[in-house]
């Protein structure tokens, strides 16, 4: 993303445009101050009391997801691998949605463990616990930082704003509002960061549309017609195979990669956490399903709408690199093209919002497994609530001011390819944390000691599948352009973690059963895992498993008209 | 935890980003502008739009006045599990 300052982004924002980017800003910092009202326990600060309703916890859930690197790569990989992207979001997060709402979630809420690293202490005990808690903290610190640092490469590229300005003027609104309201006001501006981003591209969707001449002169413009078909999407693979390809997304993206993702990190798991109950728990996730298999029209259509209308896009697509153009600039540059000013200023809202709600998503998940798993489980115990709460609005602090000195870190590693290697290294977690998850759940015989050596097997192997494959380590046992080599490696870590968990609990032995209820399932009586259907909750229209099969449905649908 | 109702906070920005672009729209469109967007009024349209939404949050939330769930956090909630 270095690349962006280089190419000329600047944007003709005029005062008109400022004006709605400054409303903006002051409505996040009042939701901080009003929210900050009901914050009276830690528990009212790290999981919002546990009183929201499911649709608000829905928007959050796809929200938290929506930051820089989803918003600018989707785009990017829209203009250049066509609808092939669309598997990034049907396969590869809608079943894993609904899964997290239908088979885990009655575990996750029903438990009331605070996290999901406390899920592992309760299910494993303390070793699994802290290789989970410390990972997690660390990769949020991480991830926060390479988000301000895209945010700031942004924020410069548009608006030409010094790039160490951007970082603390941005890490400074996200602690300022996550300090004061806690994960209510991350979650509020979540879900009013999800209505800017959709009042930004659609707009920009419908004019670039009518610029094409319609859908079928969309059709008709692209060159390179595979690029219209989702199947078997060779090229975003990498594997010249195309059943092999379409094994790969199938099994690779479409269930160890995104079930790893949706079902185990804790910033997505921890919007359904904070649901005011267990059916509206368990319809987050599922809601949050729908406007994340429609929103591709407004985020992978503008990409194949720039690579043709866009000059420089065009040309990058031909091969030339001229320009300083590089495929992460699509949403800059079809804004510079095709919106006037006043709905320009909603656009860049919409970019800024975005970024910073996936900083904000780092920061108050980072904070919660701080206090709770890290602090509180190993530092100081036993304390009353006010003392956890106070370190709670510490570890905001301390995570936004680490999170600003990753981002400068990032900036002098230089952009994209830090984020490149970052985004691989937490794979590495995610697909065998799934994989230890999913049979402590469903297997009782399953034993701690298998739980942090399983973990530690599937990791190993996916960083092992990384370093032969990683054309820049040398090594080259294997060569798997695209996504491939992520996709191969989650599958064998998860495969790893299975075989290993199994065989290490048949030597070790297991917890007793006693301690296990309301964490396996056998062991969990039918009622502790359904959910009342009264007051709030009732009305056919909020049956989680009815929802859960409509969005399946919607998305076979879309699959057939537009794969 | 008594939590302000978020539907009023949507119906409020909304409410007046769409006013502004619809008053952009109306009256400080130039032929550039148009040109920009292929000849559509996108500020006009997109206000309109917003202006919709956000009369669709303020009714719901008038309507069903009932947002987060106002019962306090529980002890049982606050003790530490595990």
């Amino acid at each position: 993303m270095s690349v962006l300052a280089e190419a000329d982004l600047r944007l003709d924002a005029g005062p008109i445009d400022y004006a709605l980017l400054v409303i903006y800003f002051v409505v996040v910092l009042g939701i901080g101050v009003m929210a900050r009202r009901s914050v009276s326990s830690s528990l009212d600060f790290l999981l919002s009391g546990r009183s929201l309703p499911a649709w608000v916890t829905g928007l959050a859930f796809i929200s938290a997801n929506l930051g820089a690197l989803e918003l600018m790569g989707m785009t990017a990989n829209g203009a250049q691998y066509g609808m092939a992207t669309v598997h990034y979001y049907w396969i590869g997060a809608i079943p894993a949605m609904v899964f997290l709402g239908l088979v885990m979630m009655p575990f996750y809420y029903g438990s009331k463990v605070r996290s999901v690293p406390e899920f592992m202490l309760r299910r494993f005990g303390k070793p699994a616990h802290l290789v989970n808690a410390i990972s997690f903290a660390v990769a949020q610190v991480l991830i926060a930082g390479i988000n301000l640092f895209a945010l700031a490469v942004i924020i410069d590229a548009l608006l030409g704003w010094p790039l160490p300005v951007s970082i603390v003027v941005a890490a400074m609104v996200v602690l300022a509002y996550t300090a004061l309201g806690g994960l209510s006001a991350a979650i509020y501006n979540e879900v009013l960061q999800f209505f800017v981003i959709v009042a930004a591209l659609a707009p920009l969707t419908i004019v670039g549309l009518i610029k094409v001449g319609g859908w079928q002169g969309l059709v008709q413009k692209v060159t390179d017609q595979e690029q219209l078909s989702a199947w078997p999407a060779t090229e975003l693979t990498g594997i010249n195979s195309p059943v092999w390809s379409v094994v790969g997304l199938v099994f690779g993206l479409g269930f160890v990669l995104s079930f790893g993702y949706w079902t185990t990190n804790f910033a997505e798991v921890q919007r359904a956490m904070s649901a005011k109950s267990m059916s509206a728990a368990k319809r987050t996730p599922i809601i949050g399903a729908y406007p994340k298999a429609l929103i591709p029209a407004i985020i992978i259509i503008p990409g194949i709408i720039a690579a043709v209308i866009v000059p420089e896009m065009a040309q990058l697509k031909a091969g030339d690199t001229s320009s300083g153009v590089v495929y992460n600039n699509v949403l800059p540059l079809l804004m510079r093209d095709l919106l006037p000013n006043g709905i320009l200023g909603i656009a860049i809202t919409g970019l800024l919002a975005s970024f910073m709600a996936g900083v904000a998503a780092n920061v108050s998940s980072f904070n919660t497994v701080f206090t709770y798993d890290l602090w509180q489980d190993y530092i100081k115990k036993d304390r009353p609530d006010e003392y956890y709460l106070r370190v709670g609005r510490l570890a905001t602090v301390g995570a936004c001011v680490l999170a600003i000195g990753t981002a400068f870190i990032a900036a002098a590693l230089g952009g994209s390819n830090i984020m490149d290697y970052i985004q691989a290294l937490f794979s590495f977690f995610n697909a065998p944390l799934f994989a230890t998850f999913i049979v402590g759940m469903f297997w009782k015989r399953m034993t701690p000691t298998a739980g942090w050596v399983g973990l530690l097997a599937g990791t190993f192997t996916a960083m092992f599948i990384y370093a032969i494959s990683e054309p820049s380590f040398g090594i080259k046992w294997l060569e798997l352009p695209g996504q491939g080599a992520s996709f191969l490696g989650a599958g064998l870590a998860f495969v790893v973690d299975v075989v290993v968990s199994v065989a290490v609990s048949l030597v070790t032995r297991p917890k007793p059963d006693s301690e296990l209820v309301g964490l396996v399932y056998s062991l969990t009586p039918k009622a502790d895992r359904s959910h009342s259907t009264t007051g709030e909750d009732a009305g056919w229209y909020r049956s989680p498993a009815l929802l859960g099969g409509g969005v399946l449905a919607l998305t076979t649908v879309l699959y057939v008209i537009f794969g | 935890m008594r939590l302000f109702d978020l539907r009023l906070i949507i119906a409020f920005l909304f409410g007046l980003y769409g006013v502004v672009l619809v008053v952009v729209g109306l009256g400080f469109t130039s032929d550039d502008d148009l040109k920009k967007a292929e000849g559509v009024n996108i500020n006009l349209w997109a206000g309109i739009a917003m202006v919709v939404l956000a009369a669709v949050f303020a009714a719901w939330a008038t309507l069903r006045p009932q947002f987060a769930k106002t019962a306090t956090t529980t002890g049982d909630d606050l003790g530490k599990q595990g």
